[in-house]
């Protein structure tokens, strides 16, 4: 074998090692999903056994999976647009007309997310409960949102920068506003950018877990809130709270899946252009 | 009609300024080119004039109408960018088309519109492309036929042709030609091409750190010079320049002081008197190879092109060079001796300013209309 030939295949194993490490626990949860209470904690933990939707019956029983699904893909969808409805105003700005304090400003949005959350957990809370937002979609929508909204700004600026000038420029001359000049020219050229953006929003709200474990208790608790009702009194049931587990995180994944080839192409976006 | 009135403009960026008062008079049809050294403002001039930059101070006007309020695409101008700028996700038909789409023309008249402009540049089997699917010379098309589809009054081009190889720039220059003749558009053109200069305009304006050093037409700028900075940057290559001494002045002209003897250029000598020292400036293709020349240089380099040698030589300090015919046999390091015309030779005073020809050149006032029409039918 040639030295080349034995890189890639060192590269290879490493690659293959990483996944599996990465992937173990979700694959090891999916699979304490299917066992009995018993075998779940079993020592040493059994590999093969028989397969049981026990758990699954279960958690569904107790607790209405549709409802807690529907509020993650409302709250998650929603944040995710209006981010992106005040993002791209925001980045374009940014992007076609600096100004000298444009790079304090991004850095100012970005170290907002260096704030711990807990830290602004009360005055949100007091300002939720005196605005009746507790516990409603629009209230945690209006979180993730504003929690997301950093990042999103930052992905569309880095986008649109990519932008050559003169193509707007050339918009203009052909007597497009900027709203035109958004709408036919910017957004279309910066399709994949978006997307990716929007997917990466959707990914980030559907798995928060600490505003909407603080901020809902039942109308509007999306799926986090649905597998940490399965965590407490009783102590932990393994079983059950893999199989509610699964349950939240399988729409995601499947979206994931589905999409991936955009993540990978709207993330790759600027390099590969 | 569309004429173009400049008066006083000025750009301010932040503190600096990059245009600095700059006055010219563009008449209808006619074919205006830019030209000065990197970063002297023709970029900025020219988006001043579409209203992409707005105007610190000075008034622009468009056929006599103030037009620095108005917005870029009322200003009924169309301009090509030298990087193209084409909608990276639009087809040649919807690129070209765009301007119409936004001013809600019906679809069919569109499409009527494309055609026609098509037609003139050929790209009718092109219509269905993206622009990535095109090459060079074909974008560029796309980008001219994107202005010609705006029916503009004023076409504006930012280096139009810099981005191609030299023979499909000799071809695209050439068809800009025929398409200013068949569009009868005043037409405003930014290069740095020498070339593209001289053939394509009617006027020529010089620009160095944006200020107008000269306008005229291009044998007006060659022949008569109206200061050292144009003399050097007009023609290629460069003018020779060399200090001289003044030996006397009167109304026939100028007497300097060479190497080999004196000579007198035929040029206005007021306030020239003896003793003060003047910059003879003489173009290469103007010194010819003479055994009993008053002036000598040292061969350095030998630029063989078969029509034509370049010779650069040296002469103590002084540095030539002489564009002689395609034959010189002579070699590096050879010593030649060569003359000049004085007729066709300029003094500079310090300041830079030329000194003027007492007789005007016959063809410093000829355009590019009396090139077209043949000497025969122009009766001189
Ligand atoms: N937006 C801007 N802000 C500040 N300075 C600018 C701006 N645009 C241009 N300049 C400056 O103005 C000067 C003229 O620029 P311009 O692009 O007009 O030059 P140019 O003659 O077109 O040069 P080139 O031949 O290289 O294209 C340059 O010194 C440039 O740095
Ligand atoms: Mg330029």
């Amino acid at each position: 074998m040639n030295p080349t030939m034995t890189k890639k295949l060192l590269l290879t194993l490493l690659a293959w090692g990483i996944a599996l490490i990465v992937f173990f626990p979700i694959f090891w949860m999916v699979l304490t999903g299917f066992k009995t209470e018993g075998e779940a904690v079993a020592t040493p933990p059994s590999l093969f056994f028989e397969p049981t939707l026990a758990g699954y019956h279960e958690v569904m029983a107790r607790a209405d999976y549709l409802k807690f699904a529907l509020n993650s893909i409302v709250i998650s969808f929603g944040s995710t647009l209006l981010a992106l409805i005040v993002a791209i105003p925001s980045a374009y700005s940014m992007a076609f007309l600096p100004t000298k304090r444009t790079r304090g400003t991004l850095l100012w949005m970005l170290s907002t997310k260096m704030l711990p959350p807990v830290g602004v957990l009360m005055p949100v809370y007091l300002l939720f409960r005196d605005m009746g937002l507790l516990d409603s979609q629009l209230g945690l929508t209006i979180v993730y949102m504003l929690m997301n909204l950093p990042i999103v700004v930052w992905m569309l600026y880095t986008f649109f920068k990519d932008i050559p000038k003169d193509i707007l420029e050339a918009g203009r001359m052909d007597g497009a506003g900027t709203l035109q000049e958004v709408l036919y020219l910017l957004l279309p050229l910066t399709l994949p950018g978006i997307a990716s953006t929007g997917l990466l929003s959707v990914i980030l709200s559907w798995n928060e877990a600490f505003w909407s474990l603080n901020l809902t208790t039942s109308d509007a608790a999306p799926l986090t809130a649905f597998i940490a009702s399965f965590s407490s009194p009783e102590g932990l049931f393994w079983a059950k709270l893999s199989a509610a587990s699964t349950l939240a995180i399988a729409p995601i994944l499947i979206f994931g899946w589905l999409t991936q080839k955009q993540m990978v192409r709207g993330l790759t976006f600027g390099a590969v252009k | 009609m569309a004429t173009l009135q400049l008066n006083n403009i000025v750009k301010d960026f932040g503190g600096t300024q990059v245009i600095k008062g700059v006055d010219l008079e563009v008449k209808d049809r006619e074919f205006v080119v830019f030209v000065g050294p990197s970063g002297c403002g023709k970029s900025t001039l020219m988006r001043m004039i579409a209203g992409l930059e707005s105007t610190t101070s000075g008034e622009i006007a468009i056929d006599g109408q103030r037009v620095n309020e108005v917005g870029p695409a009322d200003r009924g101008l169309a301009m090509v960018f030298q990087s193209y700028a084409l909608y990276p996700h639009m087809t040649v038909e919807d690129n070209m088309g765009f301007s119409l789409r936004l001013a809600k023309v019906p679809k069919a008249e569109r499409r009527e519109k494309v055609l026609a402009a098509a037609r003139i540049l050929q790209l009718e089997p092109l219509l269905d492309r993206k622009p990535r699917a095109l090459s060079g010379g074909q974008r560029q098309r796309v980008a001219i036929g994107r202005a010609i589809v705006r029916n503009p009054s004023i076409f504006l081009f930012d280096e139009p042709l810099s981005n191609l190889d030299a023979a499909l720039r000799v071809q695209m220059r050439i068809e800009l030609a025929r398409l200013h003749e068949e569009l009868d558009a005043t037409m405003i053109y930014v290069t740095h091409d020498q070339i593209e200069a001289m053939t394509m305009a009617d006027k020529i304006v010089v620009l160095q750190d944006g200020v107008v050093e000269q306008i005229g037409s291009p044998m007006e700028l060659y022949h008569h010079p109206r200061n050292r900075f144009v003399a050097g940057f007009i023609g290629s290559p460069k003018m020779n320049f060399l200090e001289v001494e003044v030996r006397g002045a009167d109304a026939e002209g100028v007497d300097v002081a060479l190497p080999g003897g004196d000579c007198r250029v035929p040029v206005a000598g007021d306030g020239v008197s003896a003793g003060d020292t003047l910059t003879l400036g003489i173009r290469p293709e103007h010194l010819v190879l003479d055994e009993a020349g008053p002036l000598t240089g040292r061969i350095q380099v030998i630029e063989r092109l078969g029509g034509v040698t370049s010779l650069y030589l040296e002469h103590g300090d002084s540095e030539w060079i002489l564009v002689a015919d395609g034959n010189v046999a002579h070699r590096v390091h050879d010593e030649v001796r060569f003359t000049f015309d004085p007729a066709c030779a300029h003094l500079f005073t310090a300041d830079g300013l030329a000194l003027a020809h007492l007789t005007r050149h016959p063809l410093a006032d000829i355009d590019r209309k009396e090139n077209r029409a043949s000497s025969a039918s122009d009766g001189r």
